[in-house]
This record gives structure tokens, sequence and C-alpha cells, in this order.
């Protein structure tokens, strides 16, 4: 038995392991492995060897039965969840669409109530130009009967459009300024003295974003003036500088006078100063003056609701216009007058030498 | 999270289940214990998958534990499984840059305990893939032969028929051959 070999010696221990042998061969198996250490080593080698694959064995089935119990516990969970989602929506449909339109009901009679809508409309649109609506009956009337009239002939009936406001020179030979809502939409544009001397006159150059408009007198009656009595202030006036201004809220000239109460204009304009002094449609367009008699500035507009809250566009929006007109639109340089005559007079006599520089415009 | 006074020995039921690899007990396990830990996991920054994962690891850990034969449960199942569930997703977050601060609630005892177990559980699995990969490398027929003698212990004659032996000697031989080549590749590694 010594000489066995190792094959067969495995043969013979794997009968052992699986309890194929008598009891007598058992005991001679024993005994055979007590007498020879090699085998013996041999033997419980295999015996480690087969258990560690029957564990491996064992083990992997395990964690396939592992396996698939989780998938099949995920699985349960996870279509269970939006089952139960779902069932409750279903139930809670009704309630979530009346919750929902109550919600929209009270938020929104809620905002109106309070006055929210009225408020935003306000400060949407609070800002009025200072253009004076003439004559409204009377146009309308003259409206009346030039659609009479043209009944059989034509010709567009667009409605005349009537307007007045305010313009100053700004050379002695018919430049004037006036604000670019004064003449949106003009057929023709009439200039009128305080003399009551009216000159037809062509629109030059408008800026809308600024809302300046230059106009130059066309007609052939008009003489060139005087030299203007302001200049133009370039800088930025002061916060509480004495101002006023002259304007044709009616057809007589009004004057007016406040003071300069903020460096920005409407919705924080850096191109104009809010200014108070009382103005009215029919204002627009009209110089602003320091006591000096610079003109600082050009009156545009006011903010509705608001006291005292009047806005002028800046003469250094103004010079910028002038700069950026084209030179073939010009009929002769723009030179601008540098020699104040009002600076030493008073107000009275400021007015009486400024007023035949102011003008009526006519919009038709 | 049975509050019942039976507590115990259902715990141990389970574990008998996993012993001898009974799909009932593993889903009880998972019924029973999985949403806790879930819970804990998804709490530190987890996600769900991450937590499938950490608690099947969980129940190898436990499996690999019962299957040495020696395992006494010192303390109710649930905590011995929250102790591992919880070393595993720290090992797994400290992996990561993430920093995550150990909390000294659960006791010293426990945590020890799950180190053990983890670390034996790291142990065997090296081990036991080796031989898995071993196995995979021998490739057929000789892998199926040693698992129906040695596991399925079925006799020379049977294995000699499925695989069309002329005799059981011839069998035989091969099998021999299929073990030593076996042994020869998991020795190898």
């Amino acid at each position: 038995m010594r000489d066995l070999g190792t094959q067969e010696f495995i043969e013979w221990a794997d009968s052992y392991l699986r309890d194929e042998l008598s009891r007598e061969e058992r005991l001679r198996f024993e005994e055979f492995c007590s007498q020879n250490p090699t085998y013996a080593a041999l033997f419980s080698e295999h015996v480690s060897f087969i258990s560690s694959l029957k564990q491996t064995d064992a083990r992997a089935s395990f964690k396939q039965a592992l396996a698939e119990t989780a998938q099949e516990y995920y699985q349960a969970e996870t279509v269970k969840k939006p089952a139960k989602i779902i069932r409750l929506w279903n139930s809670l449909q009704l309630n979530a669409a009346v919750a929902a339109a109550i919600a929209i009901v009270s938020v929104f009679s809620t905002l109106w109530l309070t006055g929210y809508y009225s408020n935003l409309k306000k400060t949407s649109t609070d800002y009025s130009a200072l253009r004076r609506d003439m004559n409204t009956v009377k146009r309308n009337v003259n409206a009346h009967n030039a659609e009479i009239k043209n009944i059989k002939s034509d010709k567009d009936n667009t409605e005349d459009m009537h307007f007045g406001a305010t313009g100053f020179m700004i050379t002695r030979d018919g430049y004037v300024v006036t604000n670019y809502h004064v003449i949106t939409g003009a057929d023709s544009v009439h200039l009128q003295n305080h003399k009551g001397e009216s000159y037809k006159a062509e629109i030059i150059f408008t800026n809308p974003e600024k809302d300046l408009a230059i106009l130059h007198i066309s007609d052939s009656t008009f003489k060139s003036l005087k030299n203007l009595p302001y200049t133009f202030k370039k800088q930025d006036s002061d916060l509480g500088e004495d101002i006023y201004t002259i304007g044709f809220p009616r057809d007589e000239a009004v004057y007016g006078q406040g003071y300069l109460s903020s460096a920005t204009g409407y919705a924080g304009d850096t191109l104009a100063y809010q200014i108070s002094i009382p103005v009215n449609p029919g204002n627009s367009g009209g110089p602003v003056l320091d006591k000096d008699g610079n003109v600082i500035g050009i009156i545009s507009g006011k903010q509705k609701g608001i006291d005292g809250a009047a806005f002028a566009i800046k003469t250094k929006a103004l010079l910028e216009t002038l700069n950026s007109i084209p030179v073939d639109s010009l009929k002769g340089n723009i030179v601008l007058s540098n020699r104040n005559g009002l600076t030493n007079l008073n107000r009275t006599d400021q007015i009486k030498r400024l007023q035949d520089y102011i003008y009526i415009v006519k919009v038709y | 999270m049975s509050k019942e006074k039976s507590d115990i020995n259902f715990d141990l039921e389970i574990l008998h289940g996993i012993a001898t690899g009974n799909n009932l007990a593993i889903r009880k396990l998972y019924k029973l214990h999985f949403p806790a830990i879930a819970k804990m996991i998804l709490n530190n920054q987890g996600s769900r998958e991450e937590a499938q994962d950490i608690f099947q690891e969980t129940v190898m850990v436990l499996y690999d534990k019962v299957s040495q034969g020696n395992f006494t449960l010192n303390s109710k199942l649930q905590t011995f499984l929250y102790a591992i569930s919880k070393r595993l997703w720290l090992k797994q977050l400290t992996r990561g840059a993430s920093k995550y601060h150990q909390d000294q609630i659960d006791s010293l005892e426990d945590s020890l305990a799950a180190e053990e177990a983890i670390e034996e559980h790291v142990l065997t699995e090296a081990n036991l893939n080796q031989m898995e990969d071993a196995l995979l490398t021998l490739g057929e027929p000789c892998k199926t032969i040693l698992q129906d003698f040695y596991i399925k212990n079925a006799s020379m004659t049977d294995i000699c028929e499925k695989f069309g032996y002329t005799n059981p000697d011839n069998a035989k031989n091969q099998k021999y051959k299929c073990l030593q080549r076996l042994k020869k590749i998991f020795f190898k590694k």
C-alpha cells in the first residue's frame, strides 16, 4: 500500500468522504492516514479544497437567490408607489380643481380690490406731454364740414391735426426748437409771435428719443431778428436754482416761475431735469431760463398725479441734437449766440426782451 | 422591526433560513430590515440604488458570518445589520472625497462586531472569488463534472452516462484530471 498513486488515493479519499465505504474500510483509511503523514497532509488539503469548492457554489447560489429576491422586492415597491399616487390624484382631482379656481379668483379679486391694476395703469401712463389740443369742438365741426365737402371728391380723409405748443429761436436767422411730440404727424407747422405775425415753418430735423424737433422759418416775409438776448448753458444747473419759463398754454404768453427740483427727469432720465413750475398743455417746447437769462432746458412734459413735477429736457441734449444734424439738411450754419443781454436786467425787462423770440407753434 | 416577544426566535429563524439558502428568509429579511437601512443611507447623501447595493452586501456579510457556523447573535439582528450597513456605507463614503463624521451613538461593541464580520466577509469573498474565477477558467465539461460529483454527490455511473463516457473508469480518470487542473489554476493565482 505504500506505493499508492496519488490518483488512487484521491479516489479512496473521495469514497471515504462520500460515505461509500464499509466500517472496516473506513477504519483502514484512517489508519493508513495516521501511518503516512504525507498522505494525511494530502487528504486534509483535498478536504479543504473540496469544502471551499462547495462553499463557493453555495455562496454563488445564495447570491443569485438574493439578487432575485431583491429584484422582486424593488419591483414590487416601485410598482406599488406610483399606483398609490395615481389613486390619490384620482380621488383629489376635483378638490384640487376647486382649490385652484378659488385661489385664482381670490388672487385677482384681491388685486383688483386693492387697486393694484389702477396703480399699474397710472404708473405706466402718468407722463403727459404738454401739447394743447386747440378748439376741439371747432376743429370737430371743421372736420365735419371738410368731410361733407370732400364727400364727392375721393381725397384722403385723414383728420387734420391741430395742436398748439411753444417754441423758441436758437439762432437769429430762423431756427426754432420745440418738442418732437408737438409736431408728430404734422401736415404743416406755423409759428406765430406775440405780435400776431404768423410764419410757415418747415421741419429740419427730429430726434424722437430726446423729444426734440428743429424747425426753420421758411416764410419769405420773415426777417432776421436782432441777436438773441439769451445764451445756452451747457453745464448742468444746480438744484434749487431759480428758473422761469414763458409759454403758450393759451393764445397769450404765460409766464411761470419756480425752481429746479431734481437733476433727473421722468423715470431717472439723465437728459432731463425735474422742475417745479406750474405748466399746462401748450407749455411744451418752451424755454427754461435761469435768473441770468441762460437757457437751461426745454419744457417737455409733466407727471400726472404729482403736484409740481414737470420735466425739462437739458440744453445738453439740444446741443447734442444740433450736432447730429446732417449738414445737407441745414439751411445755413447754426451759430449759437454767446452774448447774453439779459444778465443785468430785472425779470420784467428780461421778459420784454425775450418775448420776440418765443413763438406759439401751431400744428395742422 | 418586529416588536413581539418572539423577536429573538424570529431572528434565529431568519438566520437559519439564510444558512440553508431559503428564499423566503431572504424576502423576510428585506421586508423587515431594508426600509430602516435605506432610510439611513438616504439621509446620509446616498441614493436609492446605493442603498440597495449596500443592503445586498450587508446580507452577504451576514451570510458569510452564518455559513462559518460559529455565529452567535449578541444583539438584535436589526442592530447587527444596521451596524454593518453603516460601516459599509462609511467606507464607501470615505473612499470618495466626501467627509462623514462618525457619530458615537452606536455602541462600541456593535461596531466592533460589525467591523470583524466585514473583515471576515472581505477575506472569504476574496478567497471564493478566486475559486469562482478558477472554475470559470477551467471551463466545460470539467466544471460540471466536478460540480456534479462533489456538490450534487452524483455517482460516477450517472456522470458517465450524462457525459457519454464509455465506462465509469474513464469518467473517473477524467474527473481526476479535471480536479488536478482546477487545483493547478487555483493555487497558481
